[in-house]
């Protein structure tokens, strides 16, 4: 097998073309050909060719997405009986992350392509494209895509004579990124305060209206129609093994050339740095997130860690969505913490107590500290709330609220520390110089 | 410390038999229908509702509708949502001040949304509300002139906008304005404060905040013109444009779909 390109624009490959966003543009380069292979296929088919692919979610957890497919509960009788659901997630709002908004401005059949294509898989007639509702011309393109689609017979009653039916409604959102959480997602689209729910019963049985449900990512959909048109391996000629086919990388901050480039899974950052142009005026790295203010920071001795989701993880973070952000010596440490734990604050829903009560108090420490007035023994107590976090809270949010703390702290520990030195007394001298002994 | 009448181990007094009470609500309910709901409106009502397969799936949508009457959700939105959707008005109530884009009080001609998340913030995006806030002499979710007359606005800090890759970004009636810096978003403002309309940097034509949020309510004008601006901006385009010059493409496609795996055995 050999290796491909440093840079491999599949999602992003009609970007650059005029008005790629219309039907016209689309179908000129093969838009909706997945879309009639598909159609004549049996639905399990479809289902068997994404698993075979190894296409993982592309919205943080990379949860194989032709196995979720799979456990949508097919057959006349139980949970099969019951209408099913296709949901897509695109409340994009992970800090960093500037994906799904790009690929919804410039290309929205591809999603849309998807979505006919899943629908189809997992034998659902009602699709729901939840956008964020600050993305007021994402929404405007995706619907007009929606009307275009339906005016060429892709969506209504009997897409190409198939017989298969579906509707499509782009719904938007309303400004909370817990409803980026599934089943929270989920809540929101019924008309409810957008809380996350307790799993089991995961939305495969018991989603929207307590119907089978797949809840989708936006870039997981666009990439179903290249799979169908390359088939799985194709697909798997990009990437790795475990974390196969092209990706978004969004690398924003102090770079040369911010931007969206799109690698095979495991380009490290060191390739990424190179193709944006390096860190910006020559100011060196000081440190970086993954995929997003989630997944715990990196520094720059993770420059060659590869990232694919076992890369990530083996180092200590995750892929997430790919949101590199890069910052550079000039930005203080505890400060980004607690800025990104005002955002964990005012985002938490307040369902859970640990992630409620935790979020709240940590940012009452990191406005403390900041401001020079914490403790050395404020760092441990945030250590402890944080460990009171992880893991106990009802969803995600609470863990990645905690990932910027105890990562900032691992790999900045002394800065931390400066800060409470800074003070004119220091309350307890002894800590300070335990701790700082302690601190790699 | 006094001590009620027996113990609660024992409960030995027997307790009064409760008296006959009748409740009254603090706060009377006003009239059911609000003038501000017009005929239109409610067939918009309708057509929104109709898109859904379970009615309550529509009330995202009608807040949006709301505000596009009022500017706001006031009480008397709250109660059109719930007559419209036979819910409580309680039941609405949480939902209004669960989500941020809800706003409890009247908002300006336009809403002016800057990032001050971690990575706009540390290229500028603090900076940037500091300026606005002390121009418009507002905070956050404060409205600079009188609520809905030209050139009004309303200030407020948002999360992140997930446009990282130009920031600093603000917002306008959720249109963006990338990489901003404090003397462009300054001038932004003060184009807004004479009624102009200063293009977004990808988008549609600039309007208000009320005709945004009819968008939001899935209400849309002349589409087929409002879906129109550039593609991507240049920055989004970099790896394109990165992978074109240097010859880097993804492999080829094979000209016809492949064969699908055979259908798998039931088990």
């Amino acid at each position: 097998m050999t290796t491909p390109d440093p840079l491999t624009p599949v999602l992003t490959r009609r970007w650059g073309l005029p008005r790629s966003w219309s039907l016209e543009t689309y179908e000129q380069h093969d838009g909706y050909a997945a879309l009639r292979a598909a159609l004549a296929a049996h639905p399990d088919q479809i289902i068997q060719l994404v698993k075979d692919s190894g296409l993982r979610g592309r919205g943080g957890a990379g949860f194989p997405t032709g196995m979720k497919w799979s456990f949508i509960p097919q057959g006349p009788d139980g949970a099969g009986a019951k209408p099913k659901y296709l949901v897509i997630n695109a409340d994009e709002g992970e800090p960093g992350t500037c994906k799904d908004i790009p690929t919804m401005m410039a290309d929205p059949h591809s999603l849309i392509e998807g979505c006919i294509i899943t629908s189809y898989a997992i034998r659902a007639h009602f699709c729901a494209i939840y956008v964020r509702g600050e993305a007021l011309h994402c929404i405007r393109r995706v619907q007009g895509a929606v009307n275009e689609a339906y005016a060429k017979g892709y969506l209504g009653k009997n897409i190409l004579g198939s017989g298969f039916d579906l509707d499509i409604v782009v719904h938007a959102g309303a400004g909370a990124y817990i409803c980026g959480e599934e089943t929270a997602l989920l809540d929101s689209l019924e008309g409810r305060r957008g809380q996350p729910r307790l799993k089991p019963p995961f939305p495969a049985t018991s989603g929207l209206y307590a119907s089978p449900t797949v809840v989708n990512n936006v870039e997981t959909i666009a990439t179903v129609p290249a799979i169908v048109a390359g088939g799985s391996d194709w697909f798997r000629s990009m990437g790795t093994e475990r974390s196969p086919g092209p990706k978004i990388y969004s690398i924003s901050g102090h770079v040369e050339r911010p931007g969206q480039y799109e690698a095979p899974l495991g380009v490290t950052l060191r390739q990424l740095l190179e193709m944006a142009g390096g860190m910006k005026d020559g100011v060196p790295l000081k440190f970086w997130t993954p995929g997003g203010s989630s997944t715990p920071l990196f520094t720059a001795e993770h420059l060659d860690v590869p990232l694919d989701f076992e890369g990530a993880a083996a180092a200590g973070s995750m892929l997430g969505t790919t949101a590199v952000m890069v910052f550079n010596e000039t930005v203080s440490v505890p400060w980004a913490v607690m800025k990104w734990t005002e955002f964990y604050k005012h985002e938490s829903c307040g369902k859970c107590t640990p992630c409620r009560e935790g979020t709240y108090w940590l940012e009452h420490i990191l406005h403390r500290m900041v401001a020079g007035q914490g403790t050395p023994e404020d760092v441990e107590t945030m250590l402890d709330v944080c460990d009171n976090i992880l893991g106990r809270a009802f969803c995600a949010l609470g863990d990645g609220a905690t990932s910027p703390i105890t990562s900032g702290i691992e790999y900045f520990r002394q800065e931390f520390l400066d800060l409470c030195a800074a003070q004119s007394a220091v309350a307890q001298p002894e800590q300070l110089a335990e701790l700082t002994g302690v601190s790699a | 410390m006094t001590l009620p009448e027996g113990t609660p181990e024992t409960n030995s007094a027997a307790p009064a038999a409760p008296q006959e009470l009748t409740w009254k609500p603090v706060v009377e309910e006003g009239p059911p229908a609000s003038p501000m709901f017009d005929e239109l409106t409610r067939q918009r009502t309708k057509e929104i509702i109709a898109r859904y397969p379970q009615p309550r799936s529509a009330l995202l949508p009608l807040l949006h509708l709301v505000q596009s009457v009022e500017g706001f959700v006031s009480q008397d939105g709250i109660r059109y949502c719930a007559e419209a959707l036979e819910l409580s008005t309680a039941e609405v109530a949480a939902v209004v001040t669960f989500y941020t884009m809800y706003k409890r009080s009247p908002c300006g001609q336009h809403l002016v949304s800057v990032c001050t998340n971690t990575l706009c913030a540390a290229l500028g995006g603090d900076e940037i509300y500091r300026r606005l806030s002390e121009k418009l002499g507002v905070g956050h979710e404060e409205t600079a002139g009188e609520p809905g007359s030209p050139g009004s606005i309303t200030l407020e800090h948002a999360e992140c906008l997930a446009a990282c890759d130009l920031a600093p970004v603000v917002q306008v009636n959720y249109e963006y304005f990338d990489n901003q810096t404090t003397e462009s978003a300054t001038e932004l403002v003060e184009a807004l404060q004479r009624d102009e309309k200063p293009h977004p940097t990808r988008g549609a034509p600039l309007t208000d905040f009320r005709t945004a949020e009819l968008e939001l309510a899935g209400i849309h004008g002349d589409l087929e013109q409002s879906v129109e601006g550039p593609s991507a901006a240049k920055e989004t385009l970099r790896g394109v444009q990165l992978a074109a010059e240097c010859g880097w493409v993804a492999p080829s496609l094979p000209a016809e779909p492949p064969a699908l795996p055979p259908l798998p055995e039931k088990k």
